[in-house]
């Protein structure tokens, strides 16, 4: 007979794992890979793939250099490089995707520690960085389908310059509007974000409250509610990426107030601030709170006395 | 509206529910501790070459947190040995050469039971302990201080551990007992509510026990939502009153007493017969297990001989935990003997023991939303990691119940419950 392991209870384990939670990311991400190339056409997929491609090899050169493990099997850089891929136009040349993977996983990942150690969201980070080298590229909208890839606004440049028509509500829906790849077409996030509560992989709060909070706002203020969920990359950043175990707080009322918190951040830059998209600067700026948010909002243990 | 706390769907395997145990063939030596429940041990008071019968007491209770041991078996005794061969601890055992022949002793008679101090001597000469794992001695349990401010009694038949039958058997096959048991406690004891707390995976205990207390209303059936660990203390009287046992209190100060079902069907099978404990019901299964089922075993008879009544272990046997998978432990040696807080008995192949590696922490928060006790079992571990001492102590480890659910639940296998036992232990320092 072998010898008999001796270890530490419980002996069994759950069926989830990192690798399986990425893979429920990544596929709940293809309905707005679908969308995306049908408003933008194929090219989309170059941008994927140069975006996912560069990111995994990023991640595993920077870890064979430094010696660390292996981690691409966990998908997370898969999942950094689609995210990253859905915050850019169509038109993005190929060799800007490679910097802006490099700034995710290099800079922004792996010089922080390597996944769970870094405070901020690398799609996100990258895409900051992105539009302020790239700024030319990064907002040259291709209006969809149409013959010769004519350049226009997105809506929320229409609805902060008055200037131009702004789609209908159902186009809005259904994304066929300008916008970068993966952030146009409602319906296709909607759907991944139902995949991800229906596998537990996120929690109802972030999102929701997030969503919640621009459409009350936005009322306030006199916008038009429906137009300023429905525009930008609101849903997107809503559903995955303020919804990054990493970079969000750990618990249920941490991530209520992280949802609220960009909701209200988003709405003022949208307003106020002279860009006309606030949501990646909003998570950028709850990720820095995070770690006080999970200090605020610390379970209080059952019966637990002082 | 029934409240529940946190915990984690573990799967059931409860593969053995539907085999009624089989009491197995008596091994040729067994080996019963004077240690087999929590507090001082028994003092021993046979010899070598003493000849024993079934039932006979080889061990007195040294003082009240103590319990009376008895012989499981007939024959003589070859040893007392002083120190436990597999931990190498000090520790008195009896070994007891049996003859074979299971004869009782004679002046086992059941005793009269009149008072409440009936029942409590009653229930200390049985050598009860704690069943479901905590293996107290169930006399001081029952001694209530203060009777008036105890209104709940609850009859714990939750048996949330995967695997575990041996609970849902004593429901089934031993209910006429359990049931005077019940009786015993509604008579003697005075406690206004008697609750059967039952999972909902085990439909014909329910089933049961709602005609029982249809026909004679002193107790009442509770459903629970199959959960791990709802059959934890502190789960179960949350779940059923409603009531929060407080960090250092026991469930007496909320006003609540939880005994095993097997327990008192032990208290009540000796108040009948006048037999002690000698012998449990033990659940055999496992990946590794040729023939899974429930045994009735002998105390003191080596694990080996019990596996071997199973059909014996596949040759890729790789881990043999006593208890069940979320709690038990895991024994190195087969030689060591049932006692009697084992009530199963699992051997896993090498692809069921198979622990993956640790890899770092993403910051899901699951672990902190599946922990009963709402502690964070994620910030223990970091503060734990980094000897932050004072932050460790404002998270409070030492409420752990060791439930595994936090560990069960990481996707990236980070072995909390660990942790925070071993946080709770440099705290204790
Ligand atoms: S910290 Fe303790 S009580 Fe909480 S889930 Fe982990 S083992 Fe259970
Ligand atoms: S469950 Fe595991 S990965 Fe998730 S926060 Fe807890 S320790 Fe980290």
């Amino acid at each position: 007979m072998n010898l008999l392991t001796v270890s530490p209870s419980p002996h069994i384990r759950g069926n989830e794992t990192t690798s399986g939670i990425m893979r429920d990311v990544l596929i709940a991400l293809i309905p707005a890979a679908v969308a995306s190339v049908i408003i933008f056409g194929f090219r989309t997929l170059a941008v994927i793939a140069v975006c996912v491609c560069s990111c995994a090899i990023f991640e595993w050169a920077f870890e064979k250099l430094t010696k660390r493990d292996t981690t691409i099997g966990d998908l997370s850089a898969a999942v950094t490089g689609v995210l990253l891929a859905y915050n850019l136009p169509v038109t993005i040349p190929l060799w800007q995707c490679v910097v802006g993977s490099f700034v995710a996983i290099v800079v922004i990942k792996q010089l922080f520690g390597g996944i769970g150690k870094n405070f901020a969201n690398p799609a996100i980070t990258a895409r900051i960085f992105m539009f302020l080298a790239f700024t030319g590229t990064m907002s040259r909208y291709i209006i969809p389908r149409s013959p010769d890839a004519v350049t226009g606004a997105t809506p929320l440049m229409i609805m902060q310059s008055g200037v131009g028509e702004l789609p209908s509500a159902l186009d809005l829906f259904l994304g066929n509007h300008g916008g970068v790849l993966g952030e146009t077409c409602a319906l296709a996030l909607i759907l991944g974000f139902a995949y991800l509560l229906i596998r537990r992989v996120i929690g109802w709060e972030t999102p929701v409250i997030y969503v919640a909070v621009v459409f009350a706002l936005t009322a306030a203020f006199g916008g038009n509610p429906v137009n300023a969920i429905l525009s930008g990359g609101l849903l997107l950043g809503a559903i995955f990426m303020a919804t990054d175990y990493v970079t969000a707080p750990m618990t249920f009322w941490g991530r209520f107030v992280f949802g609220a918190g960009c909701g209200v951040l988003t709405v003022i830059i949208r307003q106020f601030g002279s860009y006309p998209e606030g949501v990646s600067f909003s998570i950028l700026i709850m990720n820095i709170l995070t770690p006080y948010l999970n200090r605020l909002t610390a379970a209080k243990p059952f019966g637990g006395v002082k | 509206m029934l409240k529940t706390l946190g915990g984690v769907r573990t799967p059931h395997k409860k593969g053995t529910a539907n085999s009624r145990e089989e009491p197995m063939a008596i091994s040729r030596f067994v080996t019963i501790p004077m240690s087999m429940h929590r507090g001082k041990p028994a003092k021993c008071i046979v010899k070598t070459g003493d000849v024993l019968k079934v039932g006979q007491k080889i061990g007195e209770a040294d003082g009240s947190d103590s319990a009376h041991i008895h012989s499981s078996v007939s024959g003589t005794v070859k040893d007392i040995i002083t120190t436990d061969p597999v931990t190498g601890k000090a520790q008195i055992s009896v070994v007891i050469e049996t003859d074979g022949l299971q004869t009782f002793d004679e002046t086992l008679a059941p005793p009269t039971v009149e008072t409440l101090d009936d029942l409590l001597v009653a229930i200390r000469n049985s050598g009860v302990v704690g069943l479901g794992g905590a293996v107290a001695p169930t006399a001081p349990k029952l001694t209530l201080r203060d009777p008036s401010k105890i209104d709940y009694l609850i009859v714990n038949g939750a048996e949330c551990e995967p695997y575990m039958t041996c609970d849902t058997r004593t429901m089934i096959d031993d209910r006429e007992l359990l049931w005077s048991g019940i009786r015993l406690i509604h008579r003697f004891l005075g406690i206004k509510n008697i609750v059967i707390a039952i999972e909902r995976n085990k439909p014909e205990p329910i089933r049961i026990f709602k005609e029982l207390t249809a026909k004679e209303p002193i107790a009442r059936v509770q459903v629970l939502p199959t959960k791990y660990p709802q059959g934890g203390k502190i789960n179960l009287i949350y779940n059923i009153t409603g009531r929060i046992v407080p960090e250092g209190k026991r469930p007496g100060d909320v006003g609540c007493v939880v005994i095993n079902c097997s327990t008192l069907a032990c208290v009540a099978r000796y108040v009948e017969t006048g037999v002690p404990l000698v012998a449990k019901r033990v659940t055999v299964d496992g990946s590794a297990v040729k023939k899974p089922r429930n045994v009735l075993v002998p105390l003191g008879t080596p694990i080996s001989d019990v596996f071997e009544y199973c059909g014996g272990l596949r040759d890729n046997v790789a881990k043999v935990i006593t208890g069940g998978p979320m709690m038990g432990i895991t024994i190195p040696d087969l030689h060591m003997p049932v006692v009697k807080s084992t009530n199963t008995l699992l051997a896993f192949s090498d692809k069921e023991a198979f622990a993956p590696k640790p890899s770092t922490c993403i910051m899901c928060g699951k672990c902190i939303a599946n922990c009963p006790m709402k502690l964070m079992p994620v910030e223990i571990q970091d503060a734990f990691l980094r000897e932050k001492t004072d932050r460790l102590r404002a998270l409070k480890p030492g409420m752990c119940v060791e439930c595994g659910c936090c560990s069960f639940t990481c996707p990236a296998s980070r072995p909390l419950t660990q942790y925070v036992k071993l946080a709770k232990a440099r705290l204790r320092e």
